[in-house]
């Protein structure tokens, strides 16, 4: 049984058609990664998946559990953190914590235990007396993080978990996200690309409410025509005889400057991602150009989700 | 029940972490107490009873009631806190129960707390505590029917000075269908016997007649239906509203 399963599924809001048929299963184990541009319906395929938006057309189903006609006990096996994280203000963050534990049927010191317990994979133990209201951006999400690992769900459903936070707030949370992985099935969406890289076994590129890609991170970097290119700066600037020679090598698609004003380097770009790095450094070496720097790049992912959004 | 229980405790909390419930509750007794011995006459009359007091249970509902009811929904749907509520292991039902048994039950602390009138009558002389307690009962019935009402409001839209005008206006209706301002527009109208059975809608002639002391099985249907027919359709439009 896939723990999460999603079958043709839909949502039109009045004319607008912000899912259309988008099929697919995870497993146990598996990080997908949510890609889209803003709009794509990336966050209302995961309100159908945690049961606040009603599909209208398709199924879907957490742990075996329909949505719609078993939506409680969906619900139970899943944990949710909806975008923005959203708390109740007024709250403390203990108390807040302490309302989902005694939700998710968890009584008196067992419901201590599992406040704590998230507590501590959060690190939240030192706000837990202030109002929620008056807590930094990077504190809330986490409360919204320790409310949705409470009852540690197989399944989790993180909508933006790192929209908001600080690089080091962002490296905790895919430090946790990765820590949790081996045993639970998780969705996260993201408009950061190299999250997907970091922390994600999968990345599915969503538009216009279809799954236009779904592979590893490996795989769409592959797409980028940079997957592959090769990156040379040569002491002092590189003779336009050896950069005409290294465009007609075999594999070669073509050569393009750095860029960058500064950047006396030039990208080599492979045909079909060809391993064209031997023989540049070969012919490099024939010529007697001395090497500053060379390295091979895995591609950009940007250029890719950008490729693949605009198409659509 | 559990989930109810839940939700109820905290929101009932949540009443007490805020200035609402103290600011509630000091404008309730000093309203309830300025129209009982200013407009009402307590001392004039001449009489141990608390009429005066409680005749003025249905105008200071009319907008004290809005006012607590507004945030039930409005505010969840404006915060985002209403996708976190409803996809949490809970039903819909459930959540608008322990919401609207939450606001009721603090009316009823708010009710509870002008105690010291009721001990200043028995004081002064010998009332029919028979008819206080019903009067108590009928005030508390009221105000879950306007709740009820407001509840319902609330669930439709994310303003909440929105659902407070709406609410007000819907329970200006039922306290007014018996009296003159509804009744002679629709007289104009439709025949007596429509007539008739709005004006037994008014909350007012069903309030009035608790107050004198006769507690009837049909007042009690009626503040009963009211707010079960309001709870019905608080479900009904959070499911519908919720996500809009």
């Amino acid at each position: 049984m896939h723990l999460i399963e999603i079958q043709d599924l839909s949502k039109n809001f009045g004319d607008i058609e912000a899912v259309r048929g988008i099929s697919f299963t995870v497993d146990r184990g598996e990080v997908v990664g949510f890609l889209g541009p803003n709009g794509a319906g990336k966050s209302t395929t995961m309100k159908m998946l945690a049961g606040f938006l009603a599909p209208s057309s398709g199924r879907a189903a957490i742990c075996g559990h329909d949505v719609v006609e078993d939506g409680l006990a969906a619900r139970r096996r899943l944990g949710y953190l909806p975008e923005g994280a959203p708390a109740y203000p007024d709250m403390t963050a203990a108390s807040f914590l302490a309302f989902i534990a005694h939700i998710r049927g968890f009584r008196g010191a067992e419901a201590r235990a599992a406040v704590d317990r998230a507590v501590d994979r959060v690190q939240l133990a030192s706000v837990l007396e202030q109002p929620i209201d008056t807590l930094s951006k990077g504190f809330k999400r986490r409360v919204g993080l320790a409310q949705a690992l409470l009852h540690d769900p197989e399944v989790l459903i993180l909508d933006e978990p790192t929209d908001g936070l600080d690089p080091n707030q962002k490296y905790q949370v895919r430090q946790l996200i990765g820590s949790m992985a081996s045993t639970k099935a998780i969705i996260i969406s993201t408009h950061i690309l190299e999250e997907v890289d970091a922390v994600c076994t999968r990345a599915m590129v969503i538009a216009n409410g279809r799954v236009l890609v779904d592979g590893t991170p490996a795989a769409l970097e592959a797409r980028s025509p940079y997957h592959h290119a090769v990156y040379v700066r040569a002491e002092g600037r590189l003779p336009k005889l050896v950069i005409d020679e290294i465009g007609a090598l075999p594999g070669v698609k073509r050569v393009e400057a750095a860029g960058r004003a500064d950047d006396q380097g030039v990208y080599v770009l492979p045909q079909n991602g060809a391993d064209i790095g031997p023989l540049v450094r070969g012919l490099l070496a024939a010529r007697g150009v001395g090497v500053a720097e060379l390295r091979v790049e895995r591609g950009r992912l940007d250029g890719v989700f950008r490729d693949i959004t605009m198409a659509a | 029940m559990r989930t109810i229980g839940i939700i109820f405790r905290r929101e009932l909390a949540a009443y007490f972490t805020t200035p609402v419930a103290y600011v509630f509750i000091v404008i309730f007794l000093l309203l309830a107490g300025s129209v009982t011995f200013y407009v009402g006459g307590f001392f004039e009359r001449g009489q141990a009873d608390l009429e005066p007091f409680f005749d003025f249970h249905p105008w200071l509902y009319l907008f004290l009631i809005p006012a607590l009811s507004m945030r039930l929904w409005a505010e969840e749907r404006r915060s985002g806190s209403v996708e976190l509520l409803l996809t949490l292991p809970i039903t819909v039902p459930e959540a608008v129960i322990g919401k609207f048994l939450a606001a009721w039950v603090f009316t009823g602390i708010a009710l509870a707390l002008t105690a010291p009138f009721w001990i200043t009558v028995n004081y002064l002389g010998h009332p029919d505590n028979g008819v206080i307690l019903a009067s108590y009962l009928g005030s508390f019935l009221m105000a879950g029917a306007f709740l009820a009402i407001g509840g319902a409001v609330s669930a439709l839209t994310r303003s909440q000075v929105i659902a407070f005008v709406v609410t007000a206006a819907m329970c200006f209706v039922f306290i007014a269908t018996g009296s003159p301002i509804v009744q002679g527009p629709l007289r104009a109208w439709l025949p007596a016997a429509i007539t008739d059975g709005v004006s037994s809608l008014s909350v007012l002639d069903h309030f009035s007649s608790i107050i004198r002391g006769q507690v009837e099985l049909r007042d009690l249907v009626f503040f009963g239906g009211l707010m079960a027919l309001f709870l019905f359709a608080n479900v009904e439009l959070v499911e519908l509203k919720k996500a809009d």
